[in-house]
């Protein structure tokens, strides 16, 4: 059996990843899968992340757009850097 | 294992549908009529009152929605035989003779001019006959394909779209091409994924009807009265908790649930009953569980596949609601909503095809009668859906 992974990623496209575990803490060096094709990744975290909540992979500037499931998901309203938690402080639906 | 081929433990109507559950309804027409129809249900064992919020002076295509509703639950096969009780005769008998249509007994009883203590005598009387009928009624056994399975997802998190959603898809991917009627809705919910969801469609024609369908609902219900992220609605704060940030993001995972393969053959009015044969269905419907799951078992779905993240705790008096989470704090948490644990899925313990197989084995043991979480814990919601205000 494979090592259990921290973070789930839907697609190869994406630029967040999911939290699958409870108490991620902050500088974690976290292992990742890629649902897509079952593929390992390696990602970091900066801060503590709830189960359920997401991971940059790279770095997104403001007016970038947010991947997931290999579609658009919304656009950045405050700088990113690679593992930080993104959720409503730094991410905005394009909708309403 | 084949799917196709196995059967459950059924009954049988008189329409030729397979209900899974037995009960004698006393169905009011209005809102006035519901304590008449509680006193019916508490005087007479075996049957069950569905109270409801509404009934008087709606009008037009809110009118016709309200009685598609009644007369859709009254019909569905769940339902052995259904009283209704209205304060009027007329509109009691529109419903009555609705229902009527399936074959199964049905009778109206109107207080206007009677009081309640002398309707709840009468309908007592002939509600006491129809648990007689009804608990009569033995299961036989019926082909799985033979059920309506709905599905909606509630309290979704990131979960949801990585396992729950995803085992509801699997179980539509396998059963649907051999003839089970499936249906999924929430049309506001798929904003964001409605590229997509019209992608799934069967034809250019049906992929259409989707956007038309989901562009007036834009339009007449979010346009008109739009607010930013729609007063924590959409996504809810329980969504938020659990990581959900965007309603794009929502939508993607929601529309996990009709699998990677099977495409709908139809967009449904809400209520409306599906009549293109086996097949999936999308149903115009409010993303509010219990809203969609009486639109639903009201156009005659028998059993409900319900993904929950956050553990979303919804019911249906007459439809067992079979709870999915993958959330493995919340099968810890909330383990007596929850009567499949998919979480195997996000430690890679389990795979997707596995979880759906466990769905299919749930809905055979909820459809031979085993209680789903919300039936043990007296979850009834029963919610009409209401277009505007009334005259």
């Amino acid at each position: 059996m494979p090592r259990q992974p921290q973070l789930l990623v839907h697609d190869h496209r994406d630029n967040v990843g999911v939290v699958v575990v409870e108490n991620l803490s902050a500088g974690s060096d976290i292992l990742g899968v890629v649902t897509e094709d079952n593929s390992e990744i390696h990602a970091v975290c900066n801060q503590d992340i709830p189960i359920g909540h997401k991971v940059a992979l790279c770095d997104l500037a403001i007016g970038d757009s947010v991947i997931k499931y290999g579609q658009d998901i919304g656009r950045v309203v405050a700088p990113i850097r690679r593992g930080d938690h993104v959720h409503t402080h730094n991410l905005k639906t394009k909708r309403w | 294992m084949a799917t196709v081929k196995r059967t459950i433990w059924g009954y049988r109507r008189e329409n030729g549908r397979v209900g899974v559950r037995n009960y004698v309804a006393i169905l009011p027409l209005d809102d006035i009529s519901n304590a008449a129809s509680e006193a019916v249900a508490a005087h007479i064992k075996g049957t069950i009152a569905l109270p409801h919020a509404y009934g008087r002076l709606q009008f037009g295509e809110d009118l016709e929605l309200h009685f598609r509703t009644m007369i859709g639950t009254g019909a569905n096969p769940n339902v052995a035989a259904c009283i209704v009780i209205g304060i009027e005769p007329q509109w009691t008998q529109q419903v009555v003779d609705g229902i009527a249509k399936t074959g199964k007994p049905v009778a109206g009883f109107s207080i206007e001019g009677n009081g309640d203590i002398a309707t709840v005598a009468a309908a007592s009387r002939k509600a006491k006959e129809f648990v007689h009928f009804a608990s009569a009624k033995v299961r036989e056994e019926c082909p799985l394909t033979d059920l309506w399975v709905a599905a909606k997802c509630g309290e979704s998190d990131t979960t949801t779209g990585l396992a729950s959603c995803p085992t509801v898809g699997n179980m539509y991917d396998k059963l649907v091409p051999a003839g089970l009627y499936g249906c999924f809705g929430e049309t506001s919910e798929l904003t964001g994924a409605e590229h997509l969801a019209a992608a799934r469609a069967a034809t250019p024609e049906i992929a259409e009807k989707f956007m038309r369908t989901w562009t007036a609902y834009q339009r007449e219900v979010i346009e008109a009265h739009k607010t930013s992220d729609l007063s924590d609605s959409q996504p809810t704060k329980g969504n938020i908790a659990g990581g959900l940030t965007t309603i794009e993001e929502k939508a993607l995972g929601n529309l996990e649930k009709i699998g990677k393969k099977v495409r709908y053959i139809d967009v449904l009015e809400p209520a409306e009953a599906p009549a293109r044969g086996p097949g999936l269905y999308f149903m115009d419907t409010s993303s509010a569980a219990a809203e969609c799951c009486t639109l639903q078992a009201a156009a005659g779905y028998v059993v409900h596949c319900f993904p929950t993240g956050q553990g979303n705790v919804i019911g249906n008096p007459i439809m067992p609601v079979i709870k999915i989470s993958g959330n493995p704090r919340t099968v810890r948490t909330m383990s007596e909503h929850i009567d499949l644990d998919v979480s195997g899925i996000v430690r890679r313990e389990m795979t997707i095809a596995q979880a759906g197989d466990a769905l299919i084995d749930a809905i055979v043991q909820t459809a031979n009668g085993r209680y789903t979480c919300a039936e043990a814990l007296g979850h009834r919601e029963f919610v009409m859906t209401k277009l505007y205000r009334s005259a």
